[in-house]
């Protein structure tokens, strides 16, 4: 069905964006209010289009009235409605975090933050979106200028860590580029479902496999898949408090949700993408990464380092899942895309809130925290508990279908990473809640101006951890309901 | 041998786009500099960008701007025409190439300013003794 429902889902963060560009440069109060208008705006319009999408089937949208194929098809169904209302909610709920820390990092380029905030916002709201492999590079490449300009307003070592990811993320999306340039060459098309139509005919052939290849490859670095993860953990931990809370929920997440739709569009009876030897090797690469970044996770002193690596580990989580290619699989992945992204934002909600009041994440700081902070660190011990997968949090619940589709491939060590990776989680966070809690004050070095009394973040950062704590136990508890009328419907039959 | 060299020759605009992006490529991995690392990634790009015009390119072909009317009616020989569509899409490509060099440049201007170099060697020892 034809609508422009989903494009000013697209359209509030992108407009606002340059408007507070340019209001915001004299008058920083209007920021606040201007950024989480189109934010709230965006969600509503979100869980409006996915509330249309489930009664009326896919919405589309063409691109200055040229028709696709020819023209850019701007398609909306009920997952990509379900990843709307993700980006926009968690951006929604992030920004009011970043708001105070902004102010304090970046007091005179609020304005010039928040721009490029907004858009990045609006690129991931496009990545979803776009139906057209061409169109989804342009959109990949505006989240990611966007996001070297975020990591490079950081402290420190920022700027180095951005220059890596650009030279990183631009080799990514080179790769990509040149294997969109082969599939247009093999069908002529850029229209994503117009090249599923060609590529049966080709099966076997050469080019399309090293087409899919680049392909792949480019999204693997974009995403941070082990063993392409190096720029990662730098440049996560450098980014200004502000960037991070927004970064890391979404962006990893949003380029495996581009894998896992390339995967849905291209996979049909008559052409099976996924053969049998390179899936092997992906969940091999998967187990191996899982384990490897959890023992990374392991050797790290600094929280907001170790939960990067942590998002490393939860990555092999879902490209292995995808990769097993059954039913469970899939809806585990799926399912954990949405709850990984609540999970991190948790953490990171968390770790912004300990790091405004104390200055420091790292280790030695966070002893006795829990007399100090006790509402962030019981919110935080709920993130935590999802992360490590405790039922009713929702991360067990999409562990769980992640395990039981690799029982039912027979990928044994896939299950066992998940498994180890679930128990090395365990010991992480367990560490961090007896340093917290039974760490005693009087052995830290800073004693003498820690005080015991209870010393709150503020409410700006408090009541986002608040809501997101209870989203990961809500989410959770509706699994049931989010399965079987949204995940269920999008995995093609025979998968 | 000599079918080896007919086959380079036959497709040399892929042969001179795989030799291009094999020096970007090398340059961005291989080397310490940070401004040498972005010529290589600029390379890389630019061996991308050949390589999309190169296929759209027809022996004969003439410039891709036609009467509506004609076409619409199918007198226009495809074949005489060259396909616009790559460089259309390259341009969008030039546009994202030279957004990634602003931004790198930039970037690059804050490294140097605060630490006085652009050798990532020297950058990393400083990180260090910091």
């Amino acid at each position: 069905m034809k609508s422009n429902l989903h494009m000013y889902v697209m359209a509030a963060p992108l407009l606002t964006a340059f408007l507070v560009n340019i209001f915001g440069r004299n008058n920083r109060k209007v920021i606040a209010p201007m950024v989480l208008g189109a934010l709230g705006l965006s969600s509503l319009l979100a869980i409006a289009v996915l509330k249309r999408t489930l009664m009326l089937g896919d919405l589309s949208y063409t691109a200055g009235a040229w028709t696709p194929p020819w023209g850019i098809e701007l398609l909306v169904d009920p997952l990509s409605a379900l990843m709307l209302l993700l980006i926009a909610a968690v951006s929604f709920i992030a920004t009011f975090a970043a708001l105070p820390c902004v102010k304090r990092d970046l007091e005179d380029r609020q304005h010039l933050f928040f721009t490029l905030y907004l858009i990045l916002i609006a690129g991931l709201m496009g990545l979803v979106l776009t139906a057209d492999a061409f169109n989804l590079y342009v959109m990949l490449e505006i989240t990611s200028i966007t996001t070297y300009g975020l990591i490079a307003l950081g402290r420190g070592r920022a700027p180095l860590s951005s220059f890596n990811y650009i030279i990183m993320g631009s080799v990514a999306a080179s790769f990509y580029l040149l294997g969109v340039g082969y599939l247009y060459l093999l069908t002529g098309t850029l229209n994503m479902a117009d090249i599923a139509r060609y590529l049966p005919a080709l099966q076997g052939t050469a080019a399309l496999s090293t087409a899919l290849a680049f392909i792949l490859i480019g999204l693997w670095i974009k995403m941070a898949f082990f063993p392409l993860h190096g720029w990662l953990p730098r440049a996560y931990t450098d980014a200004p408090d502000g960037a991070g809370v927004l970064i890391a929920p979404l962006m990893t997440k949003v380029t495996i949700y581009l894998m896992v739709r390339l995967m849905l569009t291209f996979q049909s009876p008559t052409f099976p993408l996924i053969s049998m030897d390179v899936r092997t090797l992906v969940i091999w690469a998967a187990a191996i990464g899982i384990v490897c970044a959890s023992s990374l996770a392991l050797a790290q002193r600094n929280l907001k380092q170790m939960l990067t690596y942590i998002i490393i580990a939860e990555v092999g989580y879902m490209v292995g899942g995808a990769w097993l290619a059954n039913d469970q699989g899939m809806t585990g992945t799926l399912l954990h895309i949405v709850n990984d992204a609540l999970m991190t934002l948790c953490l990171f909600l968390a770790a912004v809130a300990i790091a405004y009041r104390t200055g420091s994440l790292h280790f030695d700081n966070l002893k006795g925290l829990y007399r100090r902070m006790p509402w962030t660190m019981a919110f935080f011990t709920i993130g935590a508990f999802a992360m490590i997968g405790v039922p009713p949090t929702c991360g067990f619940y999409s562990k769980w279908y992640l395990l039981l589709g690799g029982i039912e491939a027979g990928q044994w060590e896939f299950v066992v990473a998940l498994i180890f990776s679930s128990l090395v989680n365990a010991v992480l966070f367990f560490r961090i809640i007896e340093l917290a809690y039974f760490g005693s004050l009087q052995d830290s070095e800073h004693h003498a101006h820690a005080s015991a009394e209870p010393q709150e973040a503020p409410w700006w950062i408090l009541s986002p951890l608040a809501l997101t704590a209870v989203l990961l136990i809500v989410v959770g508890l509706s699994t049931g309901p989010l399965v079987n009328n949204i995940i269920r419907l999008m995995i093609p039959v025979g998968f | 041998m000599e079918s080896i060299l007919d086959h380079v020759i036959a497709k040399y605009n892929y042969w001179i786009y795989v030799v291009l992006m094999m020096i970007g490529f090398y340059a961005m991995i291989g080397k310490r500099n940070l401004v040498k690392k972005l010529l290589g990634m600029n390379i890389f790009q630019t061996a991308i960008i050949l390589f999309f015009i190169s296929t759209g390119a027809k022996k004969g072909g003439s410039i891709p701007i036609l009467d509506k009317y004609a076409a619409l009616q199918g007198q226009v020989d495809v074949n005489q025409v060259v396909n616009p569509l790559p460089h259309v899409l390259m341009l969008t490509a030039i546009v994202v190439g030279v957004s990634v060099t602003g931004v790198a440049l930039a970037v690059m201007q804050r490294i140097y300013r605060k630490y006085g170099t652009l050798e990532e060697d020297e950058i990393l020892h400083k990180i260090e003794n910091e």
